[in-house]
């Protein structure tokens, strides 16, 4: 539906509106998910503002500096930005019409950030395995709360890039579904950026 | 001819991002490593490791707003930048504001004061 509003209002403004950026289409667009995402941030600063005053509520459970394991993470951080980069190549193949490439960086970045929720889950599944869940302390709850809802959008992310590849595949890379890849692009460098956050705050910070 | 060129100023323009991209990626990675090594190393010691590590994630913020994000390249009205300043703002006041209170509330509700202040209580035979 919103795909169909979306081509229509393409045809219709066309050429005429295109020389300024807000009044095309596509770049309205842009900004109303730019809009989006700058609300996300508020959401992730109110979990990262929670963090920062649960951190030190260990109640007698482990604290960061016990339970985080350093070069692991440092391998999910570099791993998601190798992903960000791989995503932004993607729109670059996009721009010049190189369908090929396209698909390939979008599959490496489905690849490294598939890897990257796995490491996430495989650490979330180690911690309550060894018996610290998010009901040990506030500190491991905020913890989950501000890791997992990342890594929720993470998952969300993942399927966004398979409906992607399913729509390049079938329609090719016509103009409504260059400007999704666009969107998926600054959605994982927000998501990126959101992780840089997390590294420092919740992981460097917490082994300090 | 007129496509020709069209196509030809398109390789163009992703040619620069694509240096743009390059940049930011690597710039990334540095500020990434060198905060991870001065923390694991112990580089710093103390405040000043704090400082740093924060100073390189608010660098490598601007560093993927700018060559990732492309914030700031979109000419006037820049309305991008205007919601993410405005969203900076409502941050600002929301985790700057929470830190505060529960500052002051933790100062307040200071364990060994309270325990001094229910000792006295006991003493005067109030509990």
């Amino acid at each position: 539906m919103g795909n169909l509003v979306g081509q229509t209002a393409d045809q219709t403004t066309g050429q005429a509106a295109a020389t300024t950026p807000l009044s095309s289409s596509s770049s309205k667009t842009i900004f109303g998910f730019w809009v989006y995402l700058m609300t996300d941030c508020v959401l992730f600063a109110s979990l990262f503002a929670t963090y920062a005053v649960l951190h030190g509520n260990t109640f007698g459970g482990p604290s960061g500096k016990d339970i985080f394991d350093m070069p692991f993470v440092l391998t999910e951080t570099l791993m998601l930005l190798t992903s960000s980069f791989t995503a932004g190549l993607a729109v670059l193949a996009a721009q010049v019409q190189d369908k090929k490439t396209v698909i390939f960086c979008l599959a490496v970045t489905f690849l490294l950030g598939a890897s990257f929720l796995g490491m996430e889950l495989y650490e979330f599944h180690a911690l309550v395995a060894e018996g610290n869940s998010w009901r040990t302390s506030g500190f491991l709850s905020a913890f989950f709360t501000l890791v997992g809802t990342h890594g929720m959008h993470i998952a969300a992310g993942l399927i966004w890039i398979g409906v992607l590849v399913g729509q390049i595949l079938k329609k090719g890379l016509t103009k409504p579904v260059t400007r999704r890849l666009t969107l998926f692009s600054m959605f994982w460098h927000f998501l990126d950026i959101i992780w840089i956050f997390i590294f420092t705050i919740v992981y460097l910070m917490g082994v300090m | 001819m007129s496509g020709l060129t069209k196509t030809a100023s398109k390789k163009a323009t992703s040619k620069s991002t694509m240096q743009a991209y390059l940049t930011g990626f690597f710039l990334s990675l540095m500020l990434t490593l060198v905060a991870y090594f001065s923390v694991v190393n112990q580089i710093l010691g103390g405040r000043a490791l704090l400082v740093a590590v924060i100073g390189l994630a608010l660098a490598q913020l601007l560093v993927q707003l700018v060559f990732f994000l492309h914030l700031g390249r979109e000419s006037k009205p820049r309305h991008k930048l205007m919601v993410f300043a405005f969203m900076l703002l409502v941050i600002g006041i929301v985790v700057g504001g929470s830190l505060w209170i529960m500052d002051n509330l933790n100062y307040n509700m200071m364990p060994h004061e309270m325990d001094e202040h229910m000792l006295q209580e006991y003493d005067q035979g109030g509990i």
